[in-house]
C-alpha cells in the first residue's frame, strides 16, 4: 500500500467539476484508491463519493492506494489537487 | 382570491407578466406513486423472474437518460455556452458513477424491489447527505441528485421529460425547483420568467437563467402554494418579488416600467452599430475582451471595434497537454479571421497566480500572486514563450492581430521578450512562412513599477494596456480575493489614479497609445474620468459596450478633463466616487 498526504488548495474544494477530473483519473489506475478525510472516506473512483466528503479549501486528505499501479496513482491524483484542478 | 405579494431571491433580472404554469416535472405525478406503498403499507417484494425484468427495465431506462442528456448536453452547448453545459456533463456522469447506479441496480436484483422504488431510495438517500453538508454550494447539488433520479423515473414510466419543451403558450413558471436539465429546454420567448420554491443565488439553475436572458425568482418558499394554474403573476428579477393576481393599478405600474426598460435597452442597442464618441466628437476606441475563439466569434457583432484582451491561458487550460503550435495557430488565426482586419491584442501566456495548467505543475507557494507566474514563466521556460510567439506571427498573417506581454516589471524584461519575438520573425523567415512585418508589440501594464516608468517603456514599446484588475491589487496590497478587506479594493483609489494618468500622458508624449483591459473600464462611473486622462482604447466584456458607448456619448471631453485634474487632488476613494456620482447623475 502506498499513500499520499496533499491539502486541497483549489479555491472551490471538491465541487462538481473537480470530483469529475479527480475520480475519472483515479478510474484509468488499476490499484484500489481510497480517499481519507477528517469526516469520513471515500472511493476515488466514485465522483458521487468524492462530493459528499464536502472538501473544501484548505481539507487535508490521505490519497491511499493498493495494487500493482498503487504509487503511480496516489502520484497522479496528489499531483492533480497540487495542481488545483487547473482552476480559474 | 386576494392579491399577494411574495419575496425570494432574485437571480436574473427582468420584468414579466403572464399567467402561472405550475410544472410538475418528469415523473412526479406518475412515477411518483407507481410502485411507491400507500401510509403504513411496506412496498411489495417481486418475484424472482419480475426482478429479472425489472432489471432489465432499470437499464434501458439507464441507457435511455445517457443518451438523453448527450442531446440536452449539444443543445446547451448552443444556447448558454461550453461552461454552462458543463453541469449536465457532470449529472450525465454522476448518473453512472459506482456509488449511484450499482447501488439502485443491487436493491432490484437483491431486495427485488420495483425500479422506481429503488430509484427513489438511493436519491433520497444520497440527496440527504449533500443536504447535510456545510457549503451552500453542496446542499444546492441534492437538487442535481433528485434532477439525476427525475430523469431516471421519467424513462421508467415513459413519461420521459418533454412537458416543458412543448408549451406553446407564453407562461411564468411555478415549480417546486428546476433543474439545470429543465433550465436548458426553457425558451425564453414561451417562458417569460420562473419562480421557484426553493434554490439559492449560486445554484447552477440561477447561473443558466441569466445566460438565458429569463427573468427568475428562487427560495419564495411555501408562499407558492397559493398559486394556482392560469393565475395572473408579476415577475421582477431584480427585485426578487413576485406578484399573484395584482389588482389593475398594479398591472399598469409595471406595465409602465416593462416599456420603459424596453425603451432602455432599445436605446442602448442604437448604440451598438455607431462609433463611440463624446458629445463634442472625440472618439475613443471600444474594444472588447474574450477568452476562446467561441466568444470571439459571439462579440463580432457586438459593435467593439477590436479585441483588446484575448486571454490565451483558456485554449491552455481546456486543454490536456501543452497546445502545439499547430493548434495555436489555428485558435489565433479563426479569431484573426473572425475580426476580419479589425485588430486583436493577444496577450501571451499568463499561468501562475491562481491559474495552474494540470500538466505543468507549479510549486506551491506562499505569495502566488507575487511569485513564479505569466512572463516570469515565459522568460525562464523559453520554449513556452516561443512556441506561442511563432504560433502568433503565423495567425498574423490572417488578420491583424498585437502582441501583448503580461506582468512586465522591468525594461529588462521587456527587451528579452520583444528578442525573442524578432528571433521568432528571423526563423519564420528563413523557414519561408508569412506573417505581418508590422506586427505591434506592448505590455501590459499592472505592476506599479511599469507605471513608474512609463517614460523610459513609451520609447520602447508600440503600446500600454492598464490591466486595472492587478494594477490596483499591487499599489494598494490588497488581495482581491480576499473577502475580509474587499472594501479595500477600489480603482477609484487616488494613488490608482495619478498611475493610471502617468501611463497615459508617457505613451502620449511619445506619440504611442494606451489601452485598458481591467473592469474600470467597463464601469460608467469611471468613464468622465478615463475619457479626461485621454484612454485611447477601451476593452470590455461584451455586455457593457452599449452602455458605455452611450454614457460616453452624454460627456464633454474638455469638462471631463478639468473634472479629471479636479479629481486627482481629493484625498480618499469614497471622495472621487461621491464627486463622480454626483457628476453623472447630474449629465
Amino acid at each position: 500500500m502506498y499513500a499520499r498526504q496533499v491539502t486541497i488548495a483549489n479555491q472551490e474544494g471538491f465541487h462538481v467539476r473537480p470530483a469529475q477530473l479527480f475520480a475519472d483519473k483515479a478510474a484509468e489506475f488499476e490499484a484500489e484508491i481510497k480517499v481519507k478525510a477528517a469526516d469520513g472516506e471515500a472511493d476515488a473512483k466514485s465522483m458521487l463519493e468524492l462530493m459528499t466528503l464536502g472538501l473544501e479549501k484548505g481539507s487535508a486528505i490521505t490519497i491511499e492506494a493498493d495494487g500493482a499501479d498503487a504509487q503511480e496513482a496516489a502520484d497522479a491524483l496528489a499531483g492533480l489537487v497540487e495542481s488545483k484542478f487547473g482552476e480559474d | 382570491m386576494d392579491a399577494r405579494t411574495m419575496q425570494g431571491i432574485g437571480v436574473s433580472d427582468g420584468i414579466r407578466i403572464g399567467p402561472a404554469f405550475l410544472y410538475r416535472p418528469h415523473g412526479e405525478t406518475a412515477a411518483r406513486t407507481a410502485g411507491q406503498p400507500g401510509p403504513g403499507e411496506e412496498t411489495p417484494r417481486l418475484g424472482e423472474e419480475e426482478a429479472a425484468r425489472e432489471t432489465k427495465r432499470l437499464e434501458a431506462a439507464r441507457d435511455a437518460s445517457v443518451a438523453a442528456y448527450d442531446a440536452l448536453i449539444e443543445r446547451a452547448k448552443l444556447t448558454v455556452g461550453e461552461q454552462q453545459a458543463a453541469i449536465l456533463v457532470g449529472q450525465q456522469r454522476l448518473l453512472t458513477d459506482k456509488a449511484f447506479y450499482p447501488p439502485i441496480a443491487k436493491l432490484v436484483a437483491e431486495e427485488r424491489l420495483p425500479a422506481e422504488a429503488a430509484v427513489r431510495q438511493v436519491v433520497e438517500q444520497v440527496a440527504g447527505k449533500f443536504e447535510r453538508l456545510a457549503s451552500d454550494y453542496m446542499r444546492e447539488r441534492a437538487a442535481d441528485i433528485r434532477d439525476i433520479g427525475g430523469r431516471l423515473l421519467g424513462e421508467l414510466t415513459g413519461e420521459g421529460a418533454g412537458q416543458l419543451a412543448s408549451l406553446t403558450e407564453q407562461v411564468i413558471l411555478i415549480a417546486d425547483d428546476l433543474a439545470p436539465s429543465d433550465t436548458v429546454q426553457l425558451d425564453k420567448n414561451v417562458v417569460l420568467a420562473f419562480v421557484t420554491r426553493k434554490g439559492g443565488k449560486t445554484s447552477h439553475t440561477a447561473i443558466l437563467s441569466r445566460s438565458l436572458g429569463i427573468a427568475a425568482v428562487v427560495g419564495a418558499g411555501n408562499a407558492l402554494d397559493e398559486i394556482q394554474d392560469g393565475d395572473l403573476l408579476i415577475v421582477d428579477g431584480a427585485a426578487g418579488v413576485c406578484h399573484v393576481r395584482p389588482d389593475e393599478a398594479t398591472v399598469a405600474e409595471y406595465r409602465t416600467r416593462m416599456e420603459e426598460e424596453a425603451r432602455r435597452l432599445e436605446q442602448l442597442a442604437a448604440f451598438r452599430e455607431a462609433p463611440a464618441a463624446s458629445r463634442d466628437g472625440k472618439r475613443i476606441e471600444v474594444a472588447v475582451n474574450i477568452g476562446t475563439v467561441k466568444e470571439a466569434e459571439a462579440a463580432a457583432d457586438s459593435g467593439a471595434e477590436g479585441v483588446g484582451l484575448y486571454r490565451t491561458e483558456f485554449l491552455f487550460m481546456h486543454s490536456d497537454h501543452l497546445p502545439t503550435e499547430e493548434e495555436q495557430a489555428d485558435a489565433y488565426t479563426q479569431v484573426a479571421e473572425l475580426w476580419g482586419g479589425r485588430p486583436v491584442i493577444i496577450r501571451t501566456l499568463d499561468i501562475g497566480g491562481d491559474k495552474a495548467l494540470p500538466y505543468l505543475p507549479l510549486a506551491k507557494e506562499e505569495n502566488p500572486f507575487l511569485g513564479y507566474r505569466a512572463i516570469r514563466i515565459g522568460l525562464d521556460r523559453p520554449e513556452l514563450l516561443r512556441t506561442q510567439l511563432r504560433a502568433i506571427l503565423r495567425a498574423s498573417a490572417h488578420g491583424k492581430l498585437r502582441v501583448m506581454f503580461p506582468m512586465i516589471s522591468s525594461l529588462s524584461e521587456w527587451r528579452r521578450a520583444k528578442a525573442m519575438l524578432e528571433e521568432a520573425k528571423a526563423e519564420l523567415d528563413r523557414e519561408g512562412v508569412a506573417f505581418d512585418r508590422g506586427i505591434e508589440a506592448g505590455i501590459m501594464v499592472e505592476i506599479p513599477a511599469a507605471a513608474m516608468q512609463a517614460d523610459s517603456f513609451a520609447r520602447e514599446v508600440d503600446f500600454f494596456s492598464i490591466g486595472t484588475n492587478d494594477l490596483v491589487q499591487y499599489t494598494l496590497a490588497v488581495d482581491r480575493m480576499n473577502e475580509q478587506i474587499a472594501h479595500l479594493y477600489d480603482y477609484f483609489h487616488p494613488a490608482v489614479l495619478l498611475l493610471i494618468r502617468r501611463v497615459i500622458v508617457a505613451a502620449h508624449r511619445a506619440g504611442k497609445w494606451t489601452g485598458m483591459c481591467g473592469g474600470m473600464a467597463g464601469d460608467p462611473l469611471a468613464a468622465p474620468l478615463l475619457l479626461g486622462f485621454g484612454l485611447d482604447e477601451w476593452s470590455m466584456d461584451v455586455s457593457s459596450i452599449n452602455r458605455i458607448k452611450e454614457t460616453v456619448s452624454r460627456l464633454d471631453s474638455a469638462e471631463c478633463t478639468a473634472l479629471a485634474d479636479r479629481l486627482l487632488e481629493e484625498a480618499t476613494p469614497e471622495d472621487v466616487r461621491r464627486e463622480l456620482k454626483a457628476y453623472v447623475d447630474g449629465l
